[in-house]
């Protein structure tokens, strides 16, 4: 077992208020992921589920036991660290051993437990050599195996990934996703990846200067992100926003502002029906642009000036100007244009996003 | 490309004067770079240390050249019970003050560590002993431990813990001990100082890494602080035995060596003898007794450092 329970979390750090009442559930064997940017309050909430860090007020329970007051080592949870924290006087063996030696396993136990989770995760031929004389994904690799041979109700993760290579990040990823299903184990995992979160999570806790802004699963953060914060962060390249005013004309809805105007769909347009003559915020998603043709006639569409082309291979990114603003589409690699060419651009109907402009909450 | 070959024939065409060409040459720059080391060990170490081999196998005295004479100093002193006394106190000053500036200063290291308002300030504070010319604190010592006017006495008798004067420096035993806490005293500093500099560069994730594998304090400290702090432990010891052997303010200062001989160290003694008594050639032979001592100890330390370095 091993469900984490955030009830009323608060921590204040010199007067500052780094976590705000974050309350939060977290199921037995999910893979939680903590998402947002630096400062936003996750890893010290994540600290604080370690016990490395006192909190302010509020309650966290694992498995229905309040344990704001239990040591680290008494929390039963194994933690991976940024710089892996290997002991750097130690072998591999040692490493992994070191935390069933101070829970006075015996020594065949021990012996058991460190070459099953060093075949798990092919370290076998390391475990004499010490930290620095390994490469940085098999250091990544060791403090892994330092968790899991503890058998925790717990998984921690701060950033295990952020000082790896991009290529070795993903392959690593793949294999923590793998591990995970493989154990089973309750999985807290911080990073400011929004990609990591995406792929790994379970679940996404989307974060923002101390404050949870959504929770849910990656495809509905993605899809239904609540506010304006997580619609710009999850996805990438990140969403286009424009503020435009909305207008009735005979029935339908528009929306418009110096560069932009275009008549909104019905679905859209039911959700603002108490926003007319007012500004709101229009999200659309750079995948949900395309070059306008005839299939998409009857699509909204608008006029726009291409800055830059980026030729990813397999997608193309259209930096244009629309009016005063600049949005980004990624459009298919068959498209052919150049800088300077103006574009009748088409949004999906059904993915516009609407915010408002003061709250920036979705409506 | 085209660039770079051009600008590589003007190097060809304007070749560099003579003597820079010189210093281009590794083996001249590296001899260059070397010189004043070499001239300022030369005079300052080297020579002195050759000239008291020197003076030790002769009979000079002050203002007498003297005559070769063999290991016959070296003889004299090691049938001179005084020299034997001054060889006892050095090792059993050397051993006792390094084991409690070390703890101490481990101690007060870990406390510094911490974070805790005006944390700047009392580590500059801490470094006071260490700062004030050595000379200057132990005659406030010798204050302290003056039969008639010692604070400490004062202070003591006030609380009732003694009914009558305590006579530090006139008895040979509280003399020593005496010493040996004005050595303490003074040492501690730098031991903190040097520790905490050493603590600071052990991350602080590690002891927390070890907190959830399930270590106590104490453990912590035994299987992550202590080994990982091992090498500048090493060093400070290194240094601080050195100086401690050689020790020659603090015992000037407080006793002179007294009383009756019974708090003389290597460096006083043989100052006594070289200096007090004209004797230069025999307060050689004592300075240069204290050589082999001194050289096994770096010898040992600086193996120990390195086989703790690469693992």
């Amino acid at each position: 077992m091993g469900q984490v329970v955030l009830k009323g979390i608060n921590k204040f750090f010199d007067g500052m208020h780094a976590v705000k009442d974050v309350n939060l559930q977290i199921r037995d064997k999910e893979f939680m992921v903590f998402v947002g940017p630096s400062g936003c309050g996750k890893t010290t909430t994540l600290r604080m589920i370690a016990g490395l860090e006192a909190i302010s007020s509020g309650d966290i329970s694992i498995d229905g036991n309040v344990v704001n007051n239990l040591a680290p080592m008494d929390r039963d949870i194994a933690m991976v660290f940024q710089n892996y924290a290997l002991y750097p006087h130690m072998s591999v063996y040692d490493n992994m051993a070191f935390g069933l030696k101070m829970r006075k396993f015996e020594k065949p136990e021990i012996d058991k437990r460190v070459l099953e989770a060093a075949d798990i995760l092919g370290i076998g031929e390391l475990l004499k050599r010490r930290p620095r004389q390994l490469s940085g994904g098999q250091r990544q690799r060791v403090a892994l195996g330092r968790a899991i041979v503890r058998h925790p109700r717990v998984f921690l993760f701060d950033e295990p990934l952020s000082n790896l290579d991009a290529k070795l990040r993903v392959q690593m990823r793949v294999e923590l996703k793998k591990l995970h299903l493989r154990l089973g184990t309750t999985a807290i995992y911080v990073t400011h990846d929004q990609v990591e979160a995406m792929t790994l999570g379970d679940r996404v806790v989307v974060m923002r200067e101390g404050v949870v802004q959504q929770v849910g699963e990656p495809l509905e953060l993605y899809n239904q992100p609540a506010n304006k914060f997580v619609a710009g962060f999850i996805g990438s390249p990140a969403m286009n926003f424009a503020v435009v005013t909305v207008t009735e004309a005979n029935g339908s809805l528009i929306a418009e502002n110096s560069g932009l105007r275009i008549k909104l769909p019905d679905e859209t347009a039911r959700r603002l029906r108490g926003h007319i003559g007012r500004e709101v915020m229009l999200g659309v998603r750079p995948e949900d642009l395309t070059v306008a043709g005839s299939v998409d006639l009857g699509h909204p569409c608008f006029d726009a000036v291409i800055e830059v082309v980026e030729q990813l291979g397999s997608e193309i990114l259209l930096d244009m100007k629309v009016g005063e603003s600049i949005m980004v589409a990624s459009v298919e690699p068959t498209v052919s244009v150049r800088v300077g060419d103006k574009l009748r651009v088409a949004m999906r109907p059904t993915r516009l996003h609407v915010f408002d402009a003061q709250t920036e909450a979705a409506i | 490309m085209a660039i770079s070959a051009v600008s590589d024939t003007t190097l060809h065409e304007a070749p560099p004067p003579r003597r820079q060409r010189l210093l281009e040459d590794e083996r001249w720059l590296a001899f260059v770079l070397l010189v004043p080391t070499i001239v300022l060990l030369g005079m300052f170490i080297a020579y002195p240390f050759i000239q008291g081999i020197l003076l030790s196998v002769t009979s000079s005295r002050v203002g007498m050249r003297g005559d070769f004479v063999g290991l016959a100093n070296f003889y004299k002193i090691f049938n001179d019970g005084i020299f034997r006394t001054a060889v006892y106190n050095t090792f059993l000053y050397t051993g006792v003050t390094t084991v409690f500036k070390l703890a101490l200063g481990l101690w007060l290291a870990m406390l510094l560590n911490r974070n805790f308002r005006g944390k700047a300030f009392t580590r500059a504070f801490i470094l006071l002993p260490f700062i004030i010319p050595t000379v200057l604190s132990t005659f406030a010592w010798k204050w302290m431990f003056d039969p008639t006017f010692s604070v400490l006495n004062w202070l003591l008798y006030h609380l009732g813990l003694i009914t009558g004067r305590i006579n530090w420096l006139g008895d040979p035993d509280l003399a020593m001990i005496s010493i040996i806490i004005v050595n303490i005293w003074r040492g501690v500093p730098f031991f903190a100082i040097s520790l905490l500099a050493g603590l600071q560069t052990i991350s602080p994730e590690l002891n927390e890494a070890a907190a959830i594998d399930g270590a106590k304090p104490w453990q912590r400290f035994w299987h992550i602080t202590w080994p990982l702090l091992l090498p500048v432990t090493m060093v400070v010891m290194l240094f601080s035995v050195i100086q401690t052997f050689a020790d020659f303010q603090i015992v000037y200062v407080m006793t002179g060596g007294g009383p009756a001989n019974a708090t003389h160290l290597f460096a006083t003694y043989a100052y006594q003898i070289g200096i007090g008594t004209g004797l230069l050639s025999e307060g050689a032979a004592i300075s240069l007794a204290m050589f082999p001592v001194l050289f096994l100890v770096v010898v040992i330390q600086l193996l120990y450092i390195r086989r703790v370095e690469v693992r």
